[in-house]
C-alpha cells in the first residue's frame, strides 16, 4: 500500500511543473524531492479506508489547478464536492505536501470569491510538512496583490500557525525584506510583525529596518507586536537599539494561535506523533518583573540573556579576522540537540544567575568548567543569599520567595550532583542565627550538598549549631536533620567512589592523604550522628518514626567498605543499638538485623582483603570495631536465639541482669523468655503462628514453639517479610555443627 | 599624607555620598568608556520611556559620561577608579544650553584587590560604589551594570563598632588649621525615639586619643573600646545616661562624617585616600 501511495505522488507533481513556470522554479525541483521523501516517512500505512477518499483529493486537485475564473460556488456543484472533499481531507487527515501549493495559489490568486478563498485557506491543515515553494509563490502572489486585505490577513495568520511545519526556511528568508515592506498596511503590521519575529535572524536586523520601527513606533505609539519585534533586533543587535519592556504586557502577539491549531493538534494526537514544538517567545524578561521590588534585589534569577557586551566582541574579531563565529544567542536555546549542534558558538548568558533554571545551561556550564563562569556564579549566589536571607535581614518579609529562591539552588545542586561554595559558604553564617524553622526543609536539604572541603571546621560551622536546634527542636525536625545527614553522607561517599574512578590511575600518595582526611571527616559525622540519635531516642517518646530514620542512616554506613570502597566501618552506639534491638516494631528489629548482616559481610571482606594483600594497612579498621561487633552480636544472638542475653551480654550499657534481679520479676522461666518467640517485637506472630499450627489450642502455650516447630516458626516469619532477620540468622548462627560454636547452643532442644 | 589631585577633590569632597559595594565587574575594559556611555544613556532613556525603542548613539535628555581615574587608588593592583556622570540638558535654552549634573556614581578601589591572580583577565574589582543624586537614577545606572557586567550591588551600612573604629582613626588625625568639634549621634531605643548628639572639643578628644594609643601608626580594638568608654563615662558623669546602652548612629569630625545607614561625606582633601581604604575595606569584607 505504502508503494500505491507514493506512486501517486510524482504523477501530481507532474501536473504542478506543467502549470507553474516562474523563475522561482529552478529551486522548486529540489523542493519537490524533498517532500517526496517526506511524504514516504510520514504517510502512515494503515489508512487502507480513506484509500478512496484519497482518489477524490487528488481528482479535487487536479481541478483546482485548472479551475476556471469565477465560478461561482452557488452554481458550481463541481467546485462544491470538490471543496468539500479538500474540506473533509484536511480535517480527518490533513492535507499531503503537494496540496498546499495548488491550494494556495488558487487562494491568493483571487481567481474565485472571497468565500471560497477563505473556505481553501480554513482547511489548510498539514499533515506532515508544508513545503517552502509552496510558501514562496503565496508571497509572490501577495505582492502582485490580487487578493483581497481578508485574505492576505487570513494568510499571515495561517502562516504563523503553520511556521513550525514548513520544511525548510532559507527561501522565505530571502523574502524577509517583502514581509518587511507590508509592515506599512496598518491592518497587516501586527500580524507581518509576528511572521518577521517568527524569521529574523541576526543577519536580517539593519540600521535602516531599525529606524523604519522606530518610525512606526512613533506614528502608532506602543504597540506589543513592535515592542516583540523591537527587542528581537535588540537581542540581536544590542549595540544598534535598545528597549525596556513594560512588565503588564500579557500577550505580545494576539490570536496567534488561529483557527487552524485545534485541527492541527486532533491530527497530531491522532498520529501520535511529535511534530516540532512550536518556538516559544522568548521576552522572559519582563514577565517576572511586574512586582515592584528593590533595583538591586537578585532574587529572581535574571532571564537567560545574551551577553550586552558586544564591545569586547568587536575588539576579539579585530584581533582575530579569521574567526567568524557567530554567536548563538541563550535565549534560543531550547533543546538538547540544539545545545549539541552550537556547543561551539554559545556564550553564557549576561548574567551567570540565570543558569540556575536553566537545564541546558547548566550541562554546559558543566562541560565547560570555567573558573570565570564559577566565580560569577560565585559572587551572584553569595550576594544574592546574604541580601535576601529572611533569618539574617531585619525587615524581610519576603519569605516565600526567599523559599523559592533556596529551593531553586538545591534543585540545581541535585542537577549538576555538587554543591555551590557560595550556597556552603552561606550556610555556615547563617545556620547560628537560624531559628530552624524558617524554610527548613529548604536548608536541610542544601545542608545535604555541602561539600567535604572545611571537614576540619565542620564541628563549630555545621554540627553544634545544628545541634543546638536539634535538642530543642520537634521530633519532625530531628527526623528531617537525620535525613539531611544520611543524604550528606551519601553523596561525600558518591563523590568518593567518582573520584576514585577517575583517579584510578594516578598516584597513590596524593589518594591517601585525601583518603585520610574523608576517612576522618565521614568518621566525625557518623560520631555525630550517634549522638544526636542516643539523645533523641531518649528525648522523645514515639520512637519508631525516629528510629526509622536512625536506622537508614545506618543502612549506608555498614556497607561502607564494600559499596562505596572507604575502608571505614563505625558501630552505631549502644544507645542506638539497645532501643532498637528491643524496640516494640518488628520493622525496626528486622532493619537492624539486616544491619548487622552487612556489617559483618563488610568486616568479614576486610579481614580478608587485609590478609590477602596486607596492603594499606594504615587503613585496617581498629579491633575496637570488631569487638563492639562481637559484643553486640553476642547480645543479639542471646537476645534472639538462645535465650540468654541476661548472662552473656558483656557491653556496660547491655542487658546484662543479676539472677537475683530476674528471679524478683516472677517470670517463671525467665531464662527462656527471651528469643524470636518471646520478643516482644515478635510475638504477635509468634500467637498467630501458634492459632495456625494448633487451631484447636486456646491456651497460647508459646514453649510449644519449638523443635520442628521452631524451625516452621522461623519460616513463617520469613514469609512474613522478615527478610532482615533470615539474613542475620542464616549468616551468625551456625546451626549444624552444634559442638564448634556455642552461639547455636539450644538450637535443637 | 599627600593631597590628593585637586580635580578628584573637587568632584568628591563636601558632598553626601551613598554606599554600596559591587561584586567584580566581568568583561569591563577601561578602553571602551565612551561605548558604554552611548548604551547606558539610551538604556535610561528606554527605561524612562517604558516600552518605546531607543536608538543607540543618537541625542538623547540625560547625557552620559564614564571617565577614569588612574591616580585615585592605593596601590598598583587597584584598578583605576571610574566615574559615572549623568546631566541633563534644560530644554528652555535653545542652543549653548548648559548641561546641570543630575547624578555622579563613583566606582573605586584603595587597596581593595582581593581576586586570584588567575582570573584578574577577566575581572574589574572596584569594591566600592558611591552615588550622589536620585535614587532612581541610581537604580537604572544600577541596573545597567548589573545586566552588562554581571556583577551585584549592595547597600553598605556601617556598623556601631566599625563607627567607632572611624571615631578613633580620625581624631588622631593630625591637622594644621583648627580643627571643629567631633560630634557623636546616639539613638536611644525608645518611643518616640530619641537621639543624643555629643559633641567634644576636637583638641580634647585628641588629647584623650594621645593618652590611649600606644604605638603610633597602629590602632588595635582594645584601644578603641578604651578611647569610646572614656567619652561615655565622662558622660555618665554629667548626664546619668549609659551611652553604652544605645546605638552609635554617626560620627562627625573634621575628617569626614559617617552614618551607619552607609552615608559619608569627605571633608579633608589630605586624608581622601585613608578614608577611602578604610571604606573599601567594608566594602570587600561584604563581598567575601
Amino acid at each position: 500500500m505504502q508503494r500505491r501511495q507514493s506512486s501517486k505522488i510524482p504523477k501530481l507533481h507532474l501536473h504542478a511543473h506543467h502549470k507553474h513556470q516562474t523563475d522561482l522554479s529552478a529551486w522548486r525541483q529540489r523542493g519537490t524531492t524533498d517532500s517526496e521523501k517526506t511524504i514516504q516517512n510520514h504517510q502512515s500505512p494503515d489508512n487502507q479506508e480513506n484509500d478512496s477518499k484519497q482518489g477524490s483529493l487528488e481528482e479535487a486537485l487536479s481541478y483546482f489547478q485548472r479551475v476556471p475564473e469565477h465560478v461561482s460556488l452557488k452554481k458550481d456543484s463541481v467546485l462544491q464536492k470538490n471543496l468539500a472533499t479538500v474540506e473533509s481531507v484536511a480535517l480527518q487527515r490533513g492535507l499531503p505536501p503537494e496540496g498546499f501549493e495548488v491550494l494556495l495559489n488558487v487562494a491568493l490568486s483571487g481567481k474565485l470569491a472571497d468565500t471560497v478563498n477563505t473556505r481553501i485557506l480554513m482547511s489548510l491543515i498539514p499533515a506532515s510538512v508544508i513545503p517552502e515553494n509552496s510558501i514562496v509563490s503565496s508571497v509572490s502572489w501577495l505582492c502582485v496583490g490580487k487578493c483581497s486585505d481578508k485574505i492576505q490577513l487570513l494568510f499571515l495568520r495561517w502562516l504563523i500557525t503553520v511556521f513550525d511545519f514548513i520544511d525548510h526556511k532559507e527561501q522565505i528568508n530571502a523574502l524577509y525584506g517583502f514581509f518587511f515592506y507590508f509592515l506599512q498596511d496598518e491592518k497587516l503590521c501586527p500580524y507581518v510583525c509576528h511572521v518577521l519575529y517568527l524569521l529574523t535572524r541576526k543577519e536580517n536586523v539593519l540600521p535602516f529596518r531599525i529606524r523604519k520601527l522606530l518610525d512606526l513606533q512613533s506614528k502608532m505609539g506602543m504597540q506589543p507586536h513592535l515592542q516583540a519585534l523591537l527587542s528581537l533586533y535588540k537581542l540581536f543587535h544590542p549595540e544598534l537599539v535598545t528597549i525596556t519592556l513594560p512588565g503588564k504586557v500579557k500577550a505580545y502577539f494576539k490570536n496567534s494561535e488561529g483557527p487552524w491549531k485545534a485541527a492541527i493538534n486532533a491530527i497530531r494526537q491522532k498520529k501520535q506523533e511529535n511534530s516540532p514544538v512550536p518556538l516559544q517567545l522568548f521576552l522572559g524578561t519582563a514577565q517576572r518583573q511586574w512586582r515592584k521590588r528593590k533595583w538591586n534585589s537578585q532574587m529572581v534569577v535574571p532571564a537567560s540573556s545574551t551577553n550586552e557586551n558586544y564591545l569586547e566582541d568587536k575588539t576579539k574579531q579585530c584581533v582575530a579576522l579569521s574567526t567568524t563565529t557567530e554567536y548563538f544567542p541563550v535565549e534560543q536555546l531550547q533543546s538538547f540537540s540544539q545545545l549539541l549542534q552550537n556547543i561551539h558558538c554559545l556564550e553564557f548568558p549576561a548574567q551567570m544567575g540565570s543558569v540556575l533554571t536553566n537545564p541546558l545551561l547548566l550541562h554546559y556550564m558543566n562541560c565547560k568548567k570555567d573558573e570565570a563562569v564559577n566565580l560569577r556564579l560565585h559572587y551572584w549566589m553569595g550576594q544574592t543569599l546574604e541580601e535576601e536571607c529572611t533569618w539574617c535581614v531585619v525587615d524581610n518579609s519576603r519569605q516565600e520567595e526567599f523559599k523559592e529562591f533556596l529551593e531553586t539552588i538545591y534543585k540545581a545542586e541535585c542537577f549538576l550532583q555538587e554543591g555551590f561554595s557560595s550556597c556552603e559558604e552561606f550556610l555556615y553564617k547563617s545556620l547560628p542565627l537560624w531559628d530552624g524553622s524558617c524554610c527548613q526543609s529548604q536548608v536541610l536539604k542544601l545542608v545535604s550538598w555541602i561539600s567535604i572541603n572545611r571537614f576540619s571546621e565542620m564541628k563549630s560551622l555545621l554540627y553544634d549549631p545544628l545541634a543546638q536546634l536539634f535538642f530543642t527542636s520537634s521530633l519532625y525536625f530531628k527526623c528531617s536533620v537525620l535525613e539531611s545527614m544520611r543524604e550528606l553522607l551519601q553523596n561525600w561517599l558518591i563523590s568518593h567512589v567518582i573520584h576514585l574512578d577517575s583517579e584510578s590511575d594516578s598516584q597513590d600518595h596524593s589518594l591517601n592523604s585525601t583518603l585520610s582526611g574523608l576517612v576522618d571527616a565521614v568518621a566525625q559525622l557518623i560520631n555525630f550522628v550517634g549522638q544526636i540519635s542516643t539523645a533523641a531516642l531518649r528525648l522523645e517518646s514515639d520512637i519508631t518514626l525516629l528510629m526509622h530514620f536512625i536506622l537508614s542512616f545506618y543502612e549506608i554506613v555498614c556497607d561502607m567498605y564494600l559499596q562505596y570502597n572507604l575502608p571505614l566501618l563505625i558501630m552505631p552506639p549502644a544507645g542506638v543499638f539497645y532501643p532498637a534491638l528491643l524496640s516494640m516494631e518488628s520493622v525496626s528489629l528486622n532493619r537492624l538485623c539486616y544491619i548487622m548482616y552487612r556489617y559483618r559481610t563488610n568486616l568479614v571482606a576486610a579481614k580478608e582483603n587485609y590478609l590477602e594483600k596486607k596492603k594499606a594497612p594504615q587503613f585496617r579498621f581498629s579491633s575496637k570495631t570488631y569487638k563492639e561487633y562481637n559484643q553486640y552480636l553476642i547480645a543479639m544472638v542471646g537476645c534472639l536465639w538462645t535465650s540468654n542475653a541476661f548472662e552473656k551480654d558483656s557491653h556496660p550499657q547491655g542487658l546484662h541482669m543479676d539472677e537475683e534481679l530476674l528471679k524478683k520479676t516472677a517470670v517463671k522461666e525467665y531464662k527462656r523468655s527471651l528469643n524470636i518467640v518471646h520478643h516482644p517485637a515478635l510475638m504477635i506472630y509468634a500467637l498467630s503462628f501458634l492459632q495456625q499450627a494448633f487451631p484447636d489450642d486456646t491456651t497460647f502455650n508459646l514453649s510449644l514453639i519449638k523443635g520442628k516447630k521452631w524451625d516452621w516458626y522461623l519460616e513463617y516469619l520469613y514469609a512474613n517479610g522478615l527478610k532482615g532477620l533470615k539474613l542475620f540468622i542464616e549468616s551468625s548462627i551456625n546451626r549444624i555443627s552444634q559442638a564448634s560454636d556455642h552461639k547455636a547452643e539450644n538450637v535443637q532442644e | 599624607q599627600q593631597d590628593t589631585d585637586p580635580q578628584i577633590a573637587a568632584l568628591l569632597l563636601r558632598r553626601q555620598w551613598t554606599l554600596y559595594s559591587v561584586s567584580p565587574l566581568y568583561r569591563f575594559s577601561d578602553s571602551h568608556l565612551s561605548g558604554y556611555a552611548r548604551l547606558l544613556s539610551a538604556f535610561i532613556a528606554a527605561e524612562k520611556q517604558k516600552g518605546l525603542a531607543v536608538e543607540i548613539g543618537v541625542e538623547l535628555d540625560i547625557k552620559v559620561v564614564l571617565s577614569s581615574f588612574p591616580d585615585l587608588k592605593g596601590c598598583d593592583q587597584d584598578q583605576a577608579a571610574l566615574l559615572v556622570q549623568l546631566s541633563s540638558k534644560s530644554k528652555s535654552s535653545t542652543k549653548n544650553s548648559e548641561e546641570k549634573l543630575v547624578w555622579s556614581g563613583w566606582f573605586c578601589s584603595v587597596f581593595g584587590d582581593y581576586l586570584p591572580e588567575s582570573v584578574t583577565e577577566d575581572f574589574t574589582c572596584l569594591p566600592l560604589f558611591l552615588v550622589n543624586g536620585a535614587e532612581s537614577y541610581t537604580s537604572i545606572v544600577g541596573s545597567w551594570f548589573q545586566k552588562t557586567f554581571d556583577c551585584c550591588f549592595r547597600r553598605l551600612a556601617i556598623s556601631p563598632l566599625n563607627l567607632s573604629w572611624m571615631a578613633a582613626i580620625w581624631t588622631g588625625c593630625k591637622l594644621d588649621k583648627t580643627s571643629s568639634a567631633m560630634e557623636l549621634i546616639f539613638s536611644v531605643p525608645c518611643l518616640p525615639p530619641l537621639d543624643i548628639s555629643y559633641s567634644i572639643h576636637a583638641e580634647d578628644a585628641n588629647a584623650l586619643w594621645d593618652t590611649i594609643q600606644k604605638t603610633p601608626g597602629e590602632i588595635t580594638q582594645e584601644e578603641v573600646d578604651v578611647f569610646m568608654n572614656s567619652l561615655y563615662s565622662h558622660f555618665h558623669r554629667h548626664f546619668r545616661i549609659h551611652l553604652s546602652a544605645t546605638k552609635l548612629m554617626k560620627v562627625s569630625t573634621t575628617i569626614a562624617s559617617a552614618h551607619c545607614d552607609g552615608i559619608v561625606k569627605f571633608l579633608q582633601s589630605q586624608y581622601l585616600t585613608q578614608v577611602l581604604m578604610l571604606l573599601t575595606d567594608l566594602a570587600v569584607s561584604q563581598i567575601e
